[in-house]
């Protein structure tokens, strides 16, 4: 059924005990032409484009747990392309442009709200680093403006500008950044694919690969063995135990990143704001709660949950930055499993073995990249080779000395 | 905290020496990792207190921890 106002009366008048499930439940078929391994954001998009864009319709989406259990429901929500480097900037460019008619291509309120993302500086060479990417920004088509302290005043005017260790001198904005409601994309992705015949199996963990001459023939399910002529792994923070499953070891450590929610204050925060040197970054949920967070625990994790340490770091940071935060009260805390690279920049490629496809190596930046993911990564399994726009996030960069490293701080797991 | 302590830095550095296998094992050491769920072995610095470098053996599911050596003991032969 096609959502609209009209489909909304009609419901309405029937007491809304009428309306379809969004998406099926089916039972596993015995093969498919491909078979995604992970249901969260990128692996739904990669489905919904594949059938979409490539007419690859015999798909399944394999998720080992409920749909959107993972990192697509535990971030917070940000949309923005303000990168700097030409292997990553076109592609951010393209994934906003996505969201900008996600909605209307995939008939789903998702709540996309371009609002403006404010990222402040403190010194003249922070500005003069700001500069640089916004210029970047803007020689590669996207929008960026570059803020005195006086005009960011006028739109945040809550900052400590005078704060001692970090007074505000401006900061770089995106104004077609934003926020999305994050668990709306995992619906609206699955019930887009959903509808063009993808079938998506929830509850239905991958224990192992088959593969015969180095050639992918199916995979071992909790739910009985699936033939597929090629395989996706798009597991994001279980990235590296997939992969093993198939015998390779990724330049992947799997880390945990916290976020938070306050309680529900009056309309205060209009912008996504962030505060760098401080670690912390804010904006505010249309239910009113702040939502918040900073860098990652820094200590390999599978847990789904954080520590102290990094809490008190975190609202320490905010408090910082907006004093007027120091009485609100924090409602609740998460922690994301993130996919940390090497290089800070993500992988989507083909692996050595035939008909076996890699996503992974989001860091804590993959939501904003969730439609142009699953678009690049449609196409690279749909035609066997990457995207012009996904080109550089090669499996082998590693090795081959092509790394995109947009902070320049060399190989560690806890770049971006 | 410096991570996987289970990686061993490659025989030799020297650019002289680089062969197609010392290239390979000089990109697992410092790009490849395990990623183990459950028990892993890693580097962390005792900053708050006597400032050695200590291999700390976690669990990366429950964060419990199981046992604490120096790193230099742990780095004798067993």
């Amino acid at each position: 059924m096609k959502y609209s106002v009209l489909s909304l009366i009609k419901n309405t008048l029937s007491g809304h005990r009428n309306w379809a499930p969004a998406w099926r439940e089916p039972d596993p078929k015995p093969d498919y032409d491909v078979v995604i391994i992970g249901g969260g954001g990128h692996g739904l998009a990669t489905a919904y484009y594949l059938a979409q864009q490539h007419g690859i319709t015999n798909v399944a989406v394999l998720e080992k747990s409920w749909l959107g259990s993972g990192n697509v429901g535990r971030n917070t929500t940000i949309i923005r392309s303000n990168y700097q480097l030409p292997g990553n900037e076109p592609f951010y460019e393209w994934s906003m442009k996505l969201w900008e008619n996600l909605e209307q291509d995939f008939n789903f309120n998702a709540m996309v709200s371009q609002r403006g993302v404010i990222n402040l500086f403190h010194s003249d060479p922070q500005r003069g680093a700001f500069a640089r990417r916004g210029n970047a920004m803007r020689m590669h088509g996207v929008d960026a403006e570059l803020l005195t302290r006086e005009q960011l005043r006028a739109l945040v005017p809550f900052l400590d500008y005078d704060n001692a260790r970090f007074p505000i001198m401006g900061a770089l904005m995106q104004p077609r950044g934003g926020t999305v409601r994050h668990d709306a994309v995992a619906w609206g992705f699955a019930r887009g694919a959903d509808a063009r015949g993808v079938d998506i199996l929830q509850n239905c963990e991958v224990t192992g690969f088959k593969i015969d001459a180095g050639k992918i023939i199916g995979v071992e399910t909790s739910r009985g063995f699936i033939c597929a002529k090629k395989v996706a792994m798009v597991a994001a923070g279980h990235a590296g135990q997939v992969a093993a499953m198939a015998g390779m070891t990724l330049p992947i450590e799997s880390h945990v990143l916290q976020a938070f929610v306050s309680e529900s204050i009056k309309p205060y925060i209009d912008k996504v704001v962030t505060f760098g040197a401080g670690h912390f970054y804010v904006s505010q949920s249309d239910k009113g709660g702040l939502v918040f967070g900073g860098d990652i625990d820094g200590y390999n994790s599978y847990a789904q949950r954080g520590n102290l340490p990094m809490v008190e770091h975190v609202i320490e940071a905010g408090v910082a930055m907006i004093p007027g935060l120091s009485r609100v009260k924090v409602l609740r805390s998460w922690g994301g499993i993130v996919d940390m690279s090497m290089d800070g920049s993500p992988i989507i490629d083909k692996t050595p073995i035939d008909g076996l496809y890699l996503n992974c190596g989001w860091c804590y930046g993959g939501f904003k990249a969730t439609p142009a993911s699953g678009w690049c990564f449609a196409h690279t399994i749909a035609t066997d080779a990457p995207h012009e726009l996904s080109a550089a996030y090669r499996l082998d960069r590693f090795a081959t000395g092509d790394m995109i490293d947009e902070k320049g701080m060399g190989a560690t797991p806890n770049l971006h | 905290m410096r991570g996987d302590a289970g990686k061993m830095r490659p025989a030799s550095g020297d650019p002289a020496e680089m062969d197609a296998t010392l290239i390979a094992e000089w990109h697992d050491y410092v790009y490849l990792r395990d990623n183990p769920k459950g028990q892993i072995e890693e580097y962390w610095h005792h900053a708050g207190g006597c400032r050695s470098w200590l291999v700390v053996t976690r669990d990366t599911v429950t964060h419990e921890v199981t046992l604490v050596v120096t790193a230099s003991e742990h780095a004798k032969p067993s």
